[in-house]
């Protein structure tokens, strides 16, 4: 996989992970140029894409559109369905996953999906192996929130500390 | 966990002691990002955006540099600073703060740390350098969520250079007890081996370990590394094969934990990747596709589920199936398998299915059959991507007899896409095809017409060059030439005189090349008519400056005649005064030749667009300026391979970092031995700028012709074809309904023909069975390319396949047949020189005899002519060739003089009579005397031994032959000279040879005058060519003294040369070859590599080192004198080519 693009209905990027080196120039260009097409196309239309040299495999998701570039002989429906995971993902994570969550805690799907995919392939396909690796990671946070105000003996700060880490 | 506790509890003091109230700084960080993301929404215009933006990036910039800042704010920041990036705002100046914080924060902090960075940077970043220590200490870090970090980001990004510093390390985890871990260090590895492959080299066996992983995950990761590997060398891995069918078959039988099941289908992403390291090993190889064929079929028998996953899985054991060796049943699945996907009412797997048929449709050209009326239904889908899936497909199966139909559902793709990546590849395949099958001429010149109006200048530029090659080198029959020629010269004079403005600027070019060469072919046509019409494309505003020096130049060949002088005036006036030079120069060009058409006639004859251009490779007549510079103190010119060589031995920079020892980089190491091709020849041609060769691997297709059928639904069909193939020349005719044709199918291949419905309306089925005629059961070989040849129409002459090297060709022989002769010759036999060159004299008259009456019938749909007359094209460059070399090859011509030289072998003097001499050629006749002659190579000279005949009644007096030559010293050797010839005898002048200046072929002119007995003088001229290598000695020199010559050398040439691999040692073979045909004296050969001396007449050294390396003979020669190199690499390219 060459990089993986999510945005909204409104063209507005939510999360943006690429496996290519490429500048911050060409990157812009490639999301405008994609963005705008992927948005014209209408909703019955083949969620695959020829894309200059490259393949666009695109899945709607309510208000967000999730979009992957992949080589040529890469397989179109494992794609959508590497797509389709992370939807899963995110969605055991935050519990019925909306784009406002996505846009509030990027940087924690930006984690669930650097445990997913690796270097643009799949790492981890097993949903429950992926969310261990993450929680693992979240209870330290939660560890060291509660060890911090342990000794700083506000003790009754904690459940809210932890409610809004949740 | 407890190293996890230990681990935040030192970490603890430092924490409390910098961050006072931890509980509301974390409740404000949360406000602080969410204020900035509600602040974006509520905003109306992007103006606004960015003014919001901009204030809050120079808020954190003063807050990421002051030193009041701790790692915890930094992370809230950091996070802040991503966010705007996401939005297209530059944050350049945080990227070393969010090192900062990977290296310093604590690991909540890192995690952060290293998200920034790997969002921020990219491998080839420079601040990545200062990433490597951070990621060194983590990799040795107790708390396993920091390895995971640091494994995380190095398999994202990490300098290649600094890959052995962290390798150790790396390779350490994949022993590591948890499986997270060892997966997460194998895609590590993976990453280094796509950015470093021979950084890796050797832990492939550490591969093998991963793989063998009892963890499936760890397995999974090691596939990635393997995929890979298989794909550049499939062959290393095949005792792989049975290993990987294993694993296939447990995944399939559900052996894995149901944690890796996706929807209840077990890893398919693992099953994908397995089938596609099988269909890699498979390729072409019966054995190993035999060990695969089970668990294909358990594969395909099992994904049964309505579920894309499943549809994913089957569509790759499809790929796979069609990939490996055949095997019927599977075929026959597979082929099913296709039909569901293509009948599919879901439109993503009615593309793949699409995509399925053009991958099979090379090698079962039924398939398509099958499916027409679908496809038909495809053509005309409302998804643009879907039509253009249909129309690849089509491509694929375009034959003579479809062509227009396909080239025109093309066309109205291209009119009505927007896209330049798609027009581009889509263009280039309408010029291909209309290049292989166009049935006409008017056809063809209109589609190209439209090929270069819709092109426009996005196209590669290899189509208009390759049209105007074919125009200009035309075709077997003349007057098809002519015809072709004068359509397009009406189709662009009709062009020009509407509104040639819309026209890109490319067509414009071709259409000037064209009418200036061609438009004298329209007789009614007025030159200056002509004239005006290009003059009119030089006022047009949006004319590019290119385009206005091909029209110049178009003008240039056709001023003639009152008027038309008249038009160039002007316009060369215009332009003479032009600020772009190359312009400037075209009008004076102009100028001159339109006032003087004696000169124009000489600098630009009509339709001599083809006669090779000789090229001085060796720049020799830069000579002069070279040694006047070196005189002036100039640094000695090396040449880039050379400097390269230096600066890779002086490697200054030492990339060792903390102690560990580290392996200079091998990819830097590679570019030394980067060769340095030396055209020695190019073509005339248009522009120059492209060879047939750019344009076939331009276009990124899938060529066709040339590829064996070798197998079928029936099986293997190696065996059968020669048989299957007469049976083509039947073509089912276009009028058969597609119900036939599905009769015909049906009954070859089993699986059932969806019957066209009834109400499908009578447009479709006519347009059905005008696209899949030609893919008839019988006629189904043609697809794969066998009988393609016989719709060519504009298939080009023999000579046209290799213009590039043509010219050289010429030459060359002239070089090597003469050669062949004094090997024949050797024994000086004289009936077995007799024997040899008869034989060589009726090869080409054999072979040239039946030519005339077939090449009448090109042009035509002839199968049965086509066969035998492809075969004489091959023989014609033979013919030419003979004819080319009159000095020294017998040409059929020549035939009557043949007894005449058996007896002026015996003039030869007796002294040369035991040593070798070349054939003795013509050289002129006057009157009574005839002069021959030949050259004798003696051990330290070269004789040009020269006959002169008297054949008349009276004797011939005073005779005076003066020979001279710019290349050569001269000098006479016999004692007296030659004052008469007595009638019917024959006297015999030697002269030795020396070279003076070496060339690759060396011609020497003459004169002879004399007196006849009635008083009157005559006098008559010649010229004789020597190759090169009759002046080559052997040069027989130690290893040593080799050594201190090679450094005294100053010129030198570098190539490539072939090396003769089908020996035991290629080298010592090659070196031999070259020993013996031109007689290279073999110093030493060492190894891989070998070292030559050889010298020309009388004592010019030359030094030749040779290396073996990736299948080629790497050459490097050195001489003092300056063009010997150049032209004894000439000889032995020549030599290996002839071996």
């Amino acid at each position: 996989m060459q990089f993986m693009l999510l945005f909204s209905r409104q063209g507005k990027l939510r999360l943006q992970k690429w496996y290519v080196p490429l500048s911050d120039k060409e990157k812009k260009k490639i999301t405008r140029e994609l963005v705008q097409t992927v948005l014209a196309r209408k909703p019955k239309m083949c969620s695959f894409l020829e894309w200059r040299d490259l393949k666009i495999v695109y899945k709607r998701y309510a208000s967000l559109y999730f979009c992957c570039a992949i080589e040529d002989q890469d397989n179109e429906l494992i794609t959508l369905e590497i797509i389709h995971r992370y939807v899963e993902l995110l969605d055991k994570y935050f519990g019925s996953v909306c784009e406002l969550d996505i846009i509030f805690n990027f940087e924690k799907a930006y984690f669930i999906l650097d445990e997913f995919l690796l270097g643009g392939e799949a790492q981890e396909t097993s949903k429950k192996n992926v969310l261990k690796a993450i929680e693992q990671a979240d209870l330290l946070q939660e560890n060291i929130d509660f060890q911090m105000r342990l000794f700083a003996g506000t003790v009754g700060e904690v459940n809210i500390a932890v409610v809004v880490d949740q | 966990m407890s190293d996890v506790v230990e681990k935040t509890l030192t970490a603890l003091p430092s924490l409390l002691s910098l961050d006072s109230q931890p509980g509301s700084a974390k409740l404000s960080s949360t406000s602080k990002l969410g204020n900035l993301i509600r602040g974006i929404t509520e905003l109306t215009s992007k103006h606004e955006e960015e003014k919001l933006i901009q204030r809050e990036l120079s808020s954190i910039k003063e807050q990421v540099s002051s030193p009041n800042t701790t790692m915890r704010q930094m992370k809230e920041l950091m996070v802040r600073t991503i966010y705007c990036e996401m939005l297209g705002y530059e944050a350049s100046f945080s990227y070393i703060h969010a090192i900062k914080l990977a290296q310093q924060g604590t690991v909540l902090e890192k995690r952060v740390g290293y998200l920034a960075v790997s969002l921020f940077l990219n491998e080839s970043h420079e601040l990545l350098l200062l990433l490597v220590n951070t990621v060194l200490k983590d990799l040795q870090s107790t708390n396993l969520i920091e390895v995971c970090m640091a494994l995380t980001v190095v398999s994202q990004m990490f300098p290649k250079d600094m890959i052995p510093a962290i390798l150790p390390l790396v390779e350490e985890k994949l022993n590591h007890p948890k499986e997270i871990i060892r997966r997460k260090a194998v895609l590590a590895l993976y990453k280094f081996y796509l950015i470093a492959p021979n950084q890796v080299q050797h832990i492939h066996n550490k591969f093998r370990k991963a793989l063998c992983d009892k963890d499936p995950g760890v397995m999974t990761a090691s596939l990635h590394i393997y995929l890979q590997l298989i794909q550049e060398n499939p062959e290393g891995y095949k005792d792989l094969t049975a290993s990987f069918v294993t694993i296939l078959k447990q995944v399939v039988g559900g052996k894995l934990p149901m944690d890796f099941n996706y929807h209840s289908v077990p890893a398919p992403w693992l099953q994908i990747q397995l089938l596609r390291i099988l269909s890699l090993l498979g390729k072409n190889d019966q054995s190993t596709s035999e060990i695969m064929h089970e668990v294909l079929d358990e594969s395909l028998r099992r994904a049964e589920m309505n579920h894309n996953i499943t549809y994913a899985i089957l569509y790759e054991c499809v790929k796979c199936i069609y990939t490996i060796h055949p095997k019927s049943d599977l075929l026959e699945k597979a082929a099913k398998c296709i039909g569901n996907f293509v009948l599919s009412p879901k439109i993503n797997l009615k593309y793949l299915g699409l995509k399925a048929l053009t991958y099979v449709v090379q090698q079962d050209p039924k398939l398509a059959l099958q499916h027409q009326m679908t496809i038909i239904e495809c053509l005309d889908h409302p998804d643009l991507i879907i039509k253009r899936e249909t129309l690849e497909l089509l491509f694929r199966i375009t034959n003579a007899q479809n062509v227009t139909v396909i080239v025109e559902k093309m066309l109205e793709f291209l009119r009505i896409s927007g896209d330049d990546h798609t027009t581009i590849d889509l263009v280039g395949k309408v010029a291909e095809l209309a290049e292989k099958y166009a049935p006409d001429n008017e056809w063809f010149i209109e589609t190209m017409n439209t090929v270069f109006s819709v092109g426009g200048d996005m196209m590669q530029p290899d189509i208009p060059n390759s049209f105007l090659k074919l125009l200009s080198e035309g075709f077997d029959s003349v007057e098809e030439d002519r015809k072709l020629r004068l359509f397009a010269v009406n189709s662009y004079i009709s062009l020009l005189q509407g509104t040639p403005g819309k026209l890109p600027q490319r067509f414009l070019q071709v259409i000037s090349w064209v009418l200036g060469e061609y438009s004298h072919l329209r007789e009614d046509l007025e030159a200056a008519v002509v004239l005006r019409l290009l003059a009119r494309l030089l006022d047009m505003k949006n004319c590019s400056s290119e385009t206005k020096s091909w029209v110049l130049t178009a003008m240039t060949k056709l001023c003639e005649g009152g008027s038309g002088v008249s038009v160039a005036q002007q316009v060369s006036e215009t332009y003479s005064s032009s600020l772009d030079t190359v312009l400037r120069q075209r009008a004076q060009e102009l100028q001159y030749l339109s006032q003087d058409s004696e000169l124009r006639a000489r600098v630009l004859p009509r339709g001599a667009g083809l006669e090779p251009v000789e090229v001085d490779s060796s720049l020799s007549f830069l000579d002069g300026f070279v040694s006047e510079a070196l005189a002036a103190g100039a640094a000695p010119y090396k040449p880039p391979h050379q400097r390269q060589e230096e600066l890779a031995g002086t490697k200054a920079l030492s990339l060792e970092p903390y102690g560990l020892s580290l392996p200079i980089s091998m990819s830097s190491c590679s570019i030394t031995d980067r060769q340095s091709p030396t055209l020695l020849s190019m073509s005339s041609g248009l522009s120059g700028d492209s060879t047939d060769l750019s344009h076939k691997g331009g276009s990124a297709t899938l060529k066709l012709d040339g590829v064996k059928r070798v197998w079928g639904r029936e099986g293997y069909l190696s065996q059968k074809e020669p048989v299957e193939e007469p049976a083509q020349v039947e073509v089912p005719s276009p009028l058969r309904s597609p119900s036939q044709q599905g009769e015909a199918d049906s009954s070859h291949s089993q699986t059932p023909t969806p019957t066209p419905t009834p109400e499908s309306d009578q447009e479709k089925q006519q347009l059905a069975s005008s696209l899949f005629v030609g893919l008839g059961s019988q006629s189904s070989v043609c697809l794969m390319g066998k009988s393609e040849p016989t719709a060519q129409r504009f298939r080009r002459k023999a000579k046209g396949h290799s213009t590039a090297s043509s010219p050289s060709e010429q030459i060359s022989n002239s070089v090597v047949s003469p050669h062949s002769a004094v090997d024949n010759l050797l024994c000086n036999n004289l009936l077995d020189s007799n024997i040899t060159s008869e034989l060589a004299l009726s090869s080409p008259e054999l072979t040239s005899q039946p030519s005339p009456g077939l090449t009448t019938t090109n042009g035509t749909c002839d199968t049965e002519a086509e066969l035998p007359d492809s075969d004489i094209k091959e023989s014609e460059p033979a013919v030419i060739r003979d004819n080319s070399v009159v000095a020294t090859d017998p040409a059929p011509h020549e035939a009557p003089d043949r007894p005449k030289d058996l007896c002026l072998t015996s003039h030869l003097p007796a002294e040369l009579s035991g040593l070798s001499h070349s054939e003795i050629s013509h050289l002129c006749t006057n009157q009574s005397l005839e002069l021959s002659a030949c050259h004798v190579q003696k051990e330290d000279s070269l004789l040009l031994v020269v006959f002169i005949t008297n054949s008349s009644d009276s004797a011939a007096q005073q005779i005076l032959v003066q020979v001279d030559s710019e290349e050569l010293e001269v000098s006479c050797v016999c004692d007296s000279p030659v004052e008469e010839v007595s009638s019917h005898s024959v006297t015999v002048c030697q002269y030795s040879l020396t070279v003076k200046r070496p060339a690759v072929h060396i011609e020497v002119v003459g004169m002879v005058s004399y007196q006849l007995a009635n008083g009157t003088s005559q006098s008559a001229q010649f010229s004789y060519k020597l190759p090169l290598t009759s002046f080559i000695r052997p040069l027989t020199v130690s290893t040593e003294e080799y050594g201190t010559m090679w450094l005294a050398f100053s010129h030198d040439t570098k190539q490539n040369l072939t090396l003769i691999s089908d020996s035991q040692e290629p080298l010592t073979a090659t070196l031999n070859v070259l020993k013996r045909k031109l007689q290279l004296h073999v110093v030493e050969i060492i190894g891989m590599e070998g070292i030559v001396a050889c010298r020309v007449l009388q004592d010019q050294p030359c030094l030749m080192h040779c290396r073996v390396h990736a299948g080629t003979l790497a050459v490097w020669l050195r001489s003092p004198i300056p063009d010997l190199p150049d032209c004894l690499i000439y000889h032995c390219q020549r030599a290996l080519q002839g071996h």
